[in-house]
């Protein structure tokens, strides 16, 4: 596609002049000779190969386990690019926290009419099950990751919302680990905001939403098991934030509170991490043929007794056909206008988007509401007539299950290629957590990067990398939203606590 | 700590110790075979499957006892769950489960011993079982060095725990094995098969030197009981397993806060040995008290996982 592509670090794709503010990063690459990077490169695949670090980025069920290939040539935010995505990723994960407390609640913005509720209600991600529960604290949405594709300097677009539970934050930190390893020069260039403090402000998190007064809530992560494909990060970060990882076979609900078996006999868990899906936390209020569930959790979470990470139900805020009315969603609840936009969206169940769609068929993607991993897509300016045509008379067929964007010229970020580096187009996840204390953003995310020239698509399966993302401090500009960036050893560290400090294993 | 996370790691630490204890069986079993004259080769295998228990399990292969079907049998076949590979197998599978638990060395001693057997159909003739039980043996002293490496606490402990419970019973029923088959066999005491079947006591728990620095008036079974049972500066003694069972109950307990049932009894166990002769039990029957001791053992893991809720 001969789109003319902004990039990150050059300004312009193929342009031989760095972006002023990036100066340094142009001499780096200039001194660092293409077999020396890939030296390092590899190394730090090699790490990663080692620790096992593999997951599916998108959730999906990958048999495989695979790593996931890994680029040196980090791509940066100035500080003031992140201050301005930060007010914008704050406003919005307020929205979607505003939005289903009201959704499972009131319903006031169906009432008001600001969506059709039908789309809400016969919305299979609705779950009408836990309709009126309050999570303690009011908190839905702890964690987001919110997908975002860049087409220039402050133009951001969110592609996709991320509230159920949403991967890819262990890459955030092993990338940026690899990098400290790799290319130490690199931070004496820049001074980049430091991420490790993930897990302190992950855990900091979840105890400020514990239910009740506990004075030092009980946090767990729940994971499906080590046959999950991201495993890996569940352990992970329940190594870096010194809490237990359970299974639901760990777990029992005695009396509406949820207990942990240990060999001190049981104990009181106030706040789960759960990376298990809505589908399979509980068999007595989900899927009955569950067994990576927990029955009765639902009702300890009904009674207030527990917190539960992400809450359940939240699918409804990330959903396809929930996407396109984010813009009025965010004007609803924060009575301004949305500063983080999305990708231009028709939806074809509206009369005069569907003309447009059908003018422009050869410009536009169009995608299934209920599609996912590219089926049931058409990207107009590279398919063929016939393609075409079948689309057309699908739209015109039935127009409510389709919806329609603009072919967007994703930015670039130089990566290194086998011919040396080359302009590769890449999204971005940053993270957004959400505690009882108000609503931070991490100084970092994940960038995955599409490897193949000229492709648009970032997913892992269909040959996606991952590079680090530095955010600068340097223009003092730090989002007002976050807490200051402290480069720091993240304390949570330890998951064993120390032993006696004698030596002797014999007298007693 | 989970009490899924206790159990593994407690199990891990009884498959390891079995693992070992096998490759030493084998190992010591091959050269009672080479310096006796037949039918004494066939019958120290058949008490390689007596001591492991799968006598009843050898014979529904219907093979010939001798050392290539047995020593198959004992390093290779998954049939029954008493061979070295199973073990490994399942030490592994405990080991995963509890990962990030165990230190990368402690991780990589495991499953280097496992890799050995990957794709392997047949031991091969003695001197290449011989590699092979040597190279378990390494792994597995990897493995324990790295155990000693890691942070002394309930992690370890707990390992721990379960070497000195399966080493107790793996000790036991060798000595009662081989003591059964050396009473009735009606060769004169101090004859060669007599003296080759004591040193292969020895050698399978590593205490053919230690035997001779403790013991001045040469091989005597009378001293190899005594060493096997009361001597604690033994390592794999059945005072020295008592002693450390009770060792890891205390510190267990004293972290959790909580004394079990199991701590009593391993005290009580432990209080009677110190007051036991080797005499006294040679006197009252040697398999009379080694059926109890192996009684008494399994009891105390009974009690074990339920201090602990094992499930």
């Amino acid at each position: 596609m001969g789109i003319q592509a902004f990039d990150e670090i050059m300004g312009q794709s193929g342009s031989t002049v760095c972006r002023s503010e990036l100066a340094a990063l142009g001499t780096w690459i200039e001194g660092t000779p293409a077999a020396e990077l890939r030296r390092r490169q590899q190394s730090a695949e090699a790490t990663f190969r080692q620790l096992g670090i593999t997951f599916a980025v998108y959730g999906d069920s990958d048999a495989s386990e695979r790593i996931i290939p890994f680029d040196i040539v980090p791509r940066i935010f100035l500080a003031s690019e992140w201050a301005r995505l930060s007010e914008g990723l704050v406003q919005r994960v307020e929205a979607i926290n505003a939005f289903l407390d009201d959704i499972y609640g009131a319903q006031k913005i169906l009432k008001d009419g600001i969506l059709p509720a039908d789309l809400v209600l016969s919305n299979p991600q609705f779950r009408p099950e836990i309709a009126g529960i309050r999570p303690p604290h009011g908190i839905w949405a702890h964690i987001c990751g919110i997908d975002l594709v860049r087409t220039g300097p402050d133009e951001f677009y969110v592609l996709e919302d991320n509230a159920r539970t949403p991967s890819g934050v262990s890459y955030m930190l092993e990338n940026r680990e690899a990098m400290l390893r790799l290319c130490p020069e690199l931070f004496g260039h820049f001074r980049v905001a430091a991420v490790d403090s993930y897990p302190d402000r992950l855990l900091e998190t979840m105890r400020s939403v514990a239910p009740g007064n506990v004075a030092a809530p009980v946090c767990v992560v729940l994971t499906p098991g080590h046959y999950n494909s991201a495993y890996y990060e569940h352990s992970f970060l329940a190594d870096s934030m010194g809490i237990e990882l359970v299974e639901a076979a760990d777990l029992v609900v005695d009396d509406d509170f949820v207990w942990m078996r240990t060999i001190g006999g049981l104990v009181k868990i106030d706040v789960i991490y759960r990376r298990i899906d809505d589908d399979f936390l509980d068999p007595e209020v989900f899927r009955p043929d569950s067994m990576l569930g927990v029955p009765g959790l639902i009702r300890a979470y009904a009674a207030g007794n527990v917190a539960l990470i992400n809450a359940p139900g939240n699918g409804i805020a990330d959903d396809k056909a929930i996407y396109s009315y984010m813009p009025e969603i965010v004007k609803y609840y924060s009575g301004g206008e949305t500063k983080l936009p999305n990708v231009e969206t028709w939806r074809c169940r509206e009369a005069g988007a569907l003309q447009y769609t059908l003018d422009n068929l050869d410009k536009v993607v169009v995608k299934l509401v209920d599609g996912s991993g590219g089926y049931g897509m058409l990207v107009g300016p590279t398919a063929s007539a016939a393609e075409i045509e079948t689309f057309r008379a699908a739209l015109i067929a039935e127009p409510h299950r389709y919806i329609a964007q603009p072919t967007l010229a994703l930015s670039t970020v130089p990566t290194l290629a086998e011919a040396g580096l080359a302009p590769r187009h890449v999204d971005f996840r940053p993270f957004v957590l959400t505690g009882s204390r108000g609503v931070q953003v991490v100084p970092g995310g994940l960038t995955r990067v599409a490897l193949k020239e000229g492709s648009l698509v970032v997913n892992s399966s269909q040959g996606g990398g991952t590079k680090d993302s530095f955010v600068l401090m340097d223009d003092g500009v730090m989002a007002q939203s976050q807490g200051p960036a402290v480069q720091s050893q993240s304390m949570g560290g330890m998951s064993q606590t120390m032993g006696g400090m004698s030596q002797s294993m014999g007298g007693n | 700590m989970l009490s899924r996370t206790a159990s593994s790691l407690y199990w891990l630490g009884r498959y390891v110790e079995r693992a070992d204890f096998i490759a030493r069986l084998v190992e010591a079993t091959i050269r009672l075979d080479a310096l006796s004259p037949r039918p004494a080769g066939q019958v120290a295998w058949e008490s390689a499957l007596a001591v492991t228990d799968t006598v009843a399990a050898f014979s529904r292969t219907g093979e010939v006892v001798g050392q290539d079907a047995v020593a198959r049998f004992l390093t290779l076949d998954k049939t029954h769950p008493g061979s070295l590979v199973q073990s490994l197998d399942l030490a592994r599978n405990n080991a995963r489960a509890v990962r990030t638990s165990l230190t990368r060395e402690a991780w990589t001693g495991i499953n280097q011993a496992w890799l050995l057997f990957q794709n392997r159909a047949t031991p091969g003739g003695a001197a290449a079982t011989l590699a092979l039980a040597e190279s378990v043996k390494a792994a597995t002293r990897g493995f324990e060095g790295a155990i000693h490496r890691m942070l002394r606490n309930q992690t370890t402990w707990f390992i721990r725990l379960g070497q000195a419970i399966e080493r107790a019973d793996n000790t036991a029923r060798l000595l009662d094995v081989k003591y059964h088959i050396l009473l009735p066999a009606g060769e004169p005491v101090g004859g060669v098969v007599d003296r080759d079947q004591w040193t292969t006591i020895l050698q399978t728990v590593s205490a053919v030197t230690a035997y001779r620095w403790l013991y001045s008036d040469g091989l005597q079974p009378s001293n190899v009981i005594d060493l096997l049972i009361a001597r604690a500066e033994l390592p794999r003694s059945l005072a020295a397993s008592a002693e450390e069972a009770v060792d890891f109950l205390t510190l267990l307990a004293k972290r959790t806060g909580m004394h079990g049932e199991a701590e009593a009894m391993a005290r009580g166990r432990l209080a009677r040995m110190l007051k036991t002769h080797s005499s006294e039990v040679i006197a009252g029957g040697l398999h009379q008290y080694l059926e109890r001791f192996l009684a008494e053992n399994d009891e105390l893991h009974h009690a074990i996982a339920r201090q602990f809720a094992f499930g």
